[in-house]
């Protein structure tokens, strides 16, 4: 068995609240963030609901003390969420230790891109934004926001589960001592770009989404930003930090199966779990709770409930929800929210509920977990998958 | 005890002839231009050509590449597939943008939103060869091949893979390169490619290509080179470049002295190749030197092209004329060092051996 990567921080930013203690309180108190769309002008803002946040750019422009208009939102979001886990850590110096921030966006800059794609060629009023497309721009704007030099900084994108895999990449790199530090989570604001692809495939729903009900009509897109802190055993040992709780396993594999829907049995989902599960050095029996991935499309919930019920077996899944319900699908940064309330749980002993959950699905005896539970968790296992075949597996745990 | 990582097999389709691995820069094509086309192989070939009509250029490209190199390596499967990509594929980003703005977010297809998604040449792959390995795609402008370089090696170190496909790739696509020549970051007149670095003047030649290589922990036939070391840098001052690589090299246990050759991201942009041109006349006077962006041009994952290069040159212990940048001579090169940045940010070391 291997040992547990320390988390010492954590920050978050999304439709049920602007830092860790609003999100907590909101799970707690089933308050989901879905709405109308308020801050994109869509032609579709009257058949979608979605989970923004609410405070604006100006706002937040404001609070960070940056010029009208010099950023796109997803940078906005990630420095917020990243000063916040700093501060949770307690970290003042950020180049004290050798520190990486791996973060993980789909849109980038694209809210900013598609507002002036050819305004650009008549006027030079926003050619700030032409640089900031592109999504490790999103990552080197939160790097120079939190005064991080001379070090390892990248940027995934594999889709939906792109956060989960900068955890993970970032355990392994604390493990394998090429880090002492590392940030890592990710960042997607709301975009119309999304939005109208999402439409395209026809998985938005109109209303609340429903995951793992039988009458699911899709997803809410979600905008957020989350980041953990990571800290080798030699700084906490040092600077008698305290542990939040660890990363003990955690699973990558592709579904090889089809672009954009998973298989209909979950192999690439089962395999993440399988791979998670082995690294922690855990039975299936020991988690104690699933945050699915639970999109609440009618493809994902269908062969992730039959992924869970291969690695269970029928009658032993755990209580698991999805926590899409709340948030919606926050794309890239799904895995590092999820990562932070599996944190929050294991912390509280709290398992959150699946809202809007009504009629099981016919194709399987499964229930998501529909109100608020007070268990003592050891394991919380987070699953997050993605276009490309992308399927991706965290466990969290209170020990090492 | 971690193991050594060696490059297997090599795919390169860039604005060069470089998709046959039997050659090496026999022939070369010089641009005037400010953007450079990739010379395209024959995608037939490995493409039935209904589908490659509604591929993008970037998973083209990379079709061949990802072949080219697993059929040298011998290899019909990897543990693990790595992709870096600045900008993914782009095209089909920017289709759908202009879609959505042109018809009023009406009447538009998946197609182009599903290409658009930055992980979609590493999906494809996977979908081709059938892998349900491990799957990552970096995204990091100048160092998203050189982050792929660092989870393979890390993987491999570890034992936790044996093969690797590693690869970078960016297509170039017009909107990106006209708004980027509004901001300078493309030139605005054309350059002879021969004389790029005489230029003097702002901005880069754009251009595009696909790399991919086999990296595994066991030498085997094809190997070319050991893959040393690699590490990336969000930010280096100019005052602090050559004492940052000083350390690298000490951290791996060799020294300036021991570089047989440097190959040098110059890409003639009069602002920026101040970097290279500090080392070129500091600490690597005496070292002989390679530039490659003449032949390759910029983008994000040009130092596929270099790692390429250089990997090339170790396996045939020879070093093509049209890529010298001083006079030195190397008979019997053994390591290579190569450096890169753009614009001042994102710089790459990476230290290649030979076995």
């Amino acid at each position: 068995m291997s040992k547990g990567v320390a988390i010492t921080g954590m920050g978050i930013i999304s439709a049920i609240g602007n830092n860790v203690i609003e999100n907590y309180t909101s799970l707690v108190s089933g308050q989901s963030g879905i709405s109308k769309i308020s801050h994109i002008d869509t032609i579709h803002a009257d058949e979608i609901m979605v989970g923004e946040i609410k405070t604006s750019n100006t706002e937040f422009e404001q609070q960070l003390n940056l010029s009208e208009n010099s950023f796109s939102r997803s940078p906005i979001l990630g420095i917020i969420a990243a000063k916040e886990a700093l501060a949770q850590a307690n970290i003042l110096d950020i180049n004290d230790y050798k520190t990486g921030l791996i973060s993980s966006t789909t849109v980038g800059g694209m809210d900013k891109s598609e507002q002036y794609f050819y305004e650009y060629f008549e006027s030079k009023n926003h050619w700030q934004h032409i640089n900031g497309l592109h999504a490790g721009d999103s990552t080197q704007k939160i790097a120079d926001a939190i005064g991080l030099k001379e070090s390892f900084v990248t940027t995934i994108s594999t889709a939906c589960s792109s956060a989960a895999n900068a955890i993970m990449l970032g355990a392994r790199m604390i493990k394998s001592g090429k880090l002492d530090r590392v940030i890592v989570g990710g960042t997607d604001a709301l975009s119309k770009f999304t939005i109208n692809g999402f439409k395209t495939l026809m998985i938005l729903s109109d209303t609340y989404n429903t995951p793992f009900d039988d009458n699911r009509k899709g997803l809410n897109l979600g905008e957020a930003a989350a980041f953990l802190i990571l800290e080798s055993d030699a700084i906490i040992e040092k600077e008698n930090r305290e542990v939040l709780a660890y990363v003990k396993g955690y699973g990558n594999s592709n579904d090889a199966f089809h672009q954009t829907a998973s298989s209909e049995n979950g192999d690439g989902a089962v395999l993440a779990m399988e791979k998670a599960l082995k690294i922690a050095g855990l039975k299936p029996e020991d988690i104690d709770y699933v945050n699915a991935h639970g999109t609440a499309t009618p493809n994902n919930d269908l062969s992730e409930g039959r992924a869970m019920l291969r690695i269970f077996g029928e009658g032993k899944v755990p209580e698991f929800s999805s926590t899409k319900a709340y948030t919606g699908h926050t794309l890239a940064v799904a895995g590092g929210v999820e990562a932070i309330y599996a944190v929050l749980a294991l912390q509280n002993n709290c398992i959150y509920p699946n809202l809007n959950f009504k009629t099981p699905m016919k194709e399987f005896d499964l229930q998501p977990q529909t109100a608020v539970k007070e268990k003592e968790l050891k394991h919380v296992l987070s699953n997050s998958f993605g276009f490309g075949g992308n399927c991706s597996t965290l466990i969290i745990s209170k020990e090492a | 005890m971690s193991k050594f990582v060696y490059i297997n097999g090599v795919g390169s389709v860039s604005v060069q002839k470089t998709f046959d691995n039997s050659e090496f820069l026999n022939e070369i094509t010089s641009y005037t231009d400010t953007v450079a086309s990739v010379i395209n192989p024959d995608y037939k070939a490995y493409i039935p050509p209904a589908q490659a009509r509604r591929m993008a250029k970037g998973i083209k490209m990379s079709t061949v590449s990802s072949q080219t190199a697993l059929q040298e390596a011998g290899l019909k499967n990897v543990d693990a597939i790595i992709v870096g990509t600045g900008l993914g594929c782009i095209g089909d980003s920017e289709k759908f943008v202009g879609d959505i703005i042109d018809n009023n977010e009406q009447f538009l297809t998946p197609t182009r939103f599903i290409q658009s998604s930055h992980n979609t040449v590493a999906g494809q792959i996977a979908l081709g060869i059938a892998c349900k390995g491990y799957n990552f795609t970096y995204v990091h402008a100048a160092v998203s091949f050189e982050s792929s370089l660092t989870d393979a090696k890390m993987q491999l170190e570890n034992d936790e893979a044996k093969h690797i496909l590693v690869g970078g790739v960016d297509e170039m696509v017009k909107h990106h390169v006209n708004s980027h020549r509004l901001i300078g970051h493309i030139k605005n007149e054309p350059v002879d490619s021969t004389k790029l670095l005489e230029c003097k003047t702002e901005g880069s030649v754009m251009g595009e290509g696909s790399h991919f290589f086999v990296l595994s922990n066991q030498k085997q036939e094809s190997t070319y080179a050991e893959l040393v070391a690699v590490e990336c840098y969000n930010t280096i001052t100019k005052e602090n470049l050559s004492k940052k690589i000083t350390s690298f090299l000490n951290e791996n246990h060799t020294s300036i002295e021991a570089i047989d050759l440097i190959v040098l991201g110059n890409n003639g942009d009069v602002n920026y190749d101040g970097y290279y041109e500090d080392l070129s006349s500091g600490i690597f006077k005496n070292t002989p030197q390679v530039y490659f962006k003449h032949l390759s041009a910029e983008y994000d994952t040009a130092s596929g092209f270099a790692f390429w290069l250089a990997a090339k040159i170790l396996k045939t212990q020879s070093v093509p004329n049209v890529v010298k940048l001083n006079q030195l001579e190397t008979l019997n090169p053994k390591n290579i060092l190569i450096y890169n940045q753009y614009r001042g940010e994102n710089h790459s070391l990476v230290l290649l051996r030979k076995c």
